[in-house]
């Protein structure tokens, strides 16, 4: 993989424009899956609940792109964006959110529990703080079958403060797990404020009493997010275990659809709308005229089309057979 | 050739050697089973395999429950075979999680993406004082999650044999060992050798009633039937050594000519999987039946401590011997029918 850490003061210098076409083109593919929640349930398409990362692409972008295809990431209940980064194809996803027999799960899985093992995307997980474990087993597999892979572990700010947090962080500390623990503070654990629920304030502070290198940074930001996590991956790669990345973001739309979000007033979410993510690497990419304005909007209708494909994909294939309900219980 | 007999613990012990010489997959991790005692944990069961495989392979853990049962379900996703231990089955409440949410269900959620093949193992049941924490029979609660198989070996030959078939099975295994059973002895093969899971074995034959038991109520129940041997009463006991998968069929087929069943566990009765054997058999063979299904459980109590109570709450040989003699009798065995309603002793045990 090409290495696309900044080594000048320009934030794009050195970085391979392919590269960065397809990091943009990623994030709008995310934009656009999560943008079609809402009609899905107003079809009545979907039953349950999602959970939509959108205002949190350049943290599954950036992480992603920043590792090899075969390394493994867990993700969380907001985990959409983090299987479309990890290169999860979109129609088997939206087969997913339909329950059909052409979704990842074959059905039975839904929003919450999308995984592809071909892609290393060891699947969302509906309980928060579930992912740690399976992130660092995976890191434990890789270690011990001495392959060169690494896992990085998604989970959220609410994530923070389960046990789990601090079991298996300090396991992958004292064995020197290959792991990045990326938390993404979108600044709610559904309606919960951090600072209201979390101590110290700094959630990143947290890496301190376990005694690895820890970093907060701009989780708007893709390119901030893919050094951070390449350096977090040097580290895994080479030895040296487990790191935390603590990427500031904002949760632009509720905790799921339909919340009502009384928790929070649009004057607080106006200028984070302004950092929209994928704006502002849309933006910054024009500036350096690595695209042109004609480009990132024909980018836009595509990836629109690809998920219109996507929902069509998903509605013309069936239902599960009533019998597969029984199946895979057991292997 | 003369009878090679060891102790259960040491049985155990020789099926994680065996399976580790053989799959360079299958890998140890608990508390304290690397250095303590024997440098095999508290009952001795991995003695000598961290001096055998080094430490890569046979891993002391930090007291996380919660999270190295969550790193073995990682790792088993991943192309290991982890062989966990919980020091005891009590503190299966603080992985609940890694079990019952993540390891039982990670192959259905993903539709059959992958498998999860640990062995979960630890021990269960009363041995003289250790009081509610670290006592109880817990296998219920493990019978009743989809995605799980439970084992619950009572002879040092099953120990084995059923060892060695759930570090091979492809799904999360909850390896059920009794406290009173390890340091006893018996006959085990040397070398390979597996024992099916869902396979129950008749320990002694008889045509009056049929004693389904696991662990140590097997041995009561042998016990019981020896006594009754004078009086011309033939007792089935039934081994079943594996809850999940269940093998009713054998039960069925001895109801149908004993015509009677009684159920035994140490684990408390409200809610225990004699209830499911009960309900299994009357489904199936309710017109053999010649009397109610009676079952010899735990009081629904948590386990005490001082000698006296701990022998009040836990089913014994004499309790046994009532419940076949009230089955007999056609008469009701009333600690079966000790509801709670009213927290008397007599309810508890008469």
């Amino acid at each position: 993989m090409v290495n696309l850490v900044a080594r000048e003061a320009d934030r794009l210098g050195g970085r391979h424009p392919e590269q960065l076409v397809a990091m943009l083109e990623r994030m709008l593919l995310i934009r656009a899956f999560d943008s079609c929640l809402p009609d899905l349930y107003t079809q009545n398409l979907v039953r349950g609940s999602t959970h939509a990362a959108i205002g949190q692409e350049a943290v599954a972008v950036g992480a992603c792109f920043a590792l090899q295809p075969d390394d493994y990431i867990t993700s969380t209940h907001r985990g959409h964006g983090h299987a479309i980064a990890k290169g999860a194809d979109p129609r088997r996803m939206m087969a997913e959110l339909l329950g059909r027999v052409d979704g990842y799960c074959r059905g039975k899985g839904g929003s919450m529990h999308i995984a592809d093992f071909s892609k290393g995307m060891l699947g969302a997980n509906g309980i928060v703080g579930g992912g740690f474990g399976v992130a660092a087993g995976a890191a434990l597999s890789a270690s011990l079958l001495k392959t060169d892979r690494i896992a990085l572990c998604f989970f959220g700010d609410g994530a923070i403060n389960e046990g789990s947090f601090l079991e298996v962080s300090n396991l992958a500390a004292i064995w020197r797990l290959p792991i990045i623990l990326l938390c993404e503070n979108n600044q709610f654990a559904m309606s919960a404020r951090p600072e209201r629920m979390t101590s110290p304030p700094n959630l990143v502070d947290r890496a301190l009493g376990l005694g690895i290198p820890g970093e907060c940074i701009d989780g708007m930001d893709v390119l901030a997010v893919y050094d951070a996590v390449w350096r977090g991956a040097q580290q895994a790669r080479s030895g040296n275990g487990p790191s935390l990345i603590v990427a500031n973001c904002y949760r632009l739309l509720g905790h799921f659809s339909g919340d009502t979000l009384r928790y929070r007033s649009k004057e607080e979410v106006e200028p984070w709308l302004d950092r929209d993510p994928v704006a502002l690497f849309s933006a910054q990419l024009i500036e350096a005229k690595v695209v042109s304005d004609e480009e990132a909007v024909t980018m836009t209708r595509a990836v629109e089309r690809h998920i219109a494909e996507a929902l069509e994909f998903a509605k013309t294939s069936a239902t599960p057979d009533p019998s597969q309900a029984w199946e895979d219980v057991y292997a | 050739m003369p009878e090679r007999v060891m102790t259960y613990s040491a049985a155990l012990n020789e099926a994680i050697r065996e399976e580790m010489r053989r799959d360079p997959t299958v890998f140890v991790m608990g508390e304290d089973i690397a250095i303590w005692g024997d440098a095999g944990g508290v009952f001795g069961v991995t003695n000598g395999l961290m001096t055998e495989f080094g430490p890569d392979r046979v891993r002391d853990t930090p007291i996380s429950e919660e999270g190295f049962t969550a790193l073995a379900v990682g790792a088993a996703m991943t192309g290991l075979r982890p062989v966990v231990e919980l020091m005891y089955f009590d503190f299966i409440t603080l992985a609940m999680d890694p079990v019952v949410n993540q390891a039982a269900k990670m192959r259905y959620m993903c539709g059959g993406q992958v498998k999860v093949p640990m062995v979960l193992r630890s021990n269960i049941g009363p041995s003289g004082g250790k009081a509610a924490q670290h006592s109880q029979s817990l296998e219920s609660l493990m019978v009743h999650i989809p995605g799980l198989k439970v084992a619950v070996p009572s002879t040092a030959h099953d120990a084995k044999g059923l060892l060695k078939m759930a570090i091979r099975d492809d799904n999360p295994v909850i390896f059920l060992e009794h406290k009173l059973l390890y340091f006893t002895k018996g006959e085990v093969p040397e070398g390979d050798y597996t024992i099916p899971f869902g396979e129950a074995i008749v320990r002694r034959a008889g045509q009056h009633v049929t004693v389904v038991a696991t662990q140590v109520m097997v041995d009561r129940a042998l016990q019981v039937a020896e006594r009754l041997v004078a009086e011309g009463i033939e007792l089935e006991v039934i081994d079943l050594r594996t809850l999940v998968p269940l093998d009713i069929d054998t039960v069925v087929q001895s109801v149908q000519r004993t015509n009677r069943l009684l159920v035994c566990h140490e684990a408390v009765e409200r809610g225990g999987w004699a209830g499911e054997i009960a309900m299994q058999v009357q489904d199936r063979a309710f017109d053999y039946l010649d009397a109610p299904i009676a079952r010899v459980c735990g009081a629904n109590v948590p386990v005490p401590y001082s000698e006296t109570l701990e022998k009040v709450v836990i089913p014994g040989e004499e309790d046994v011997l009532r419940a076949v003699r009230a089955l007999l009798c056609g008469t009701h065995f009333d600690r079966s029918r000790e509801g709670g309603a009213q927290p008397c002793r007599e309810q508890i045990r008469t």
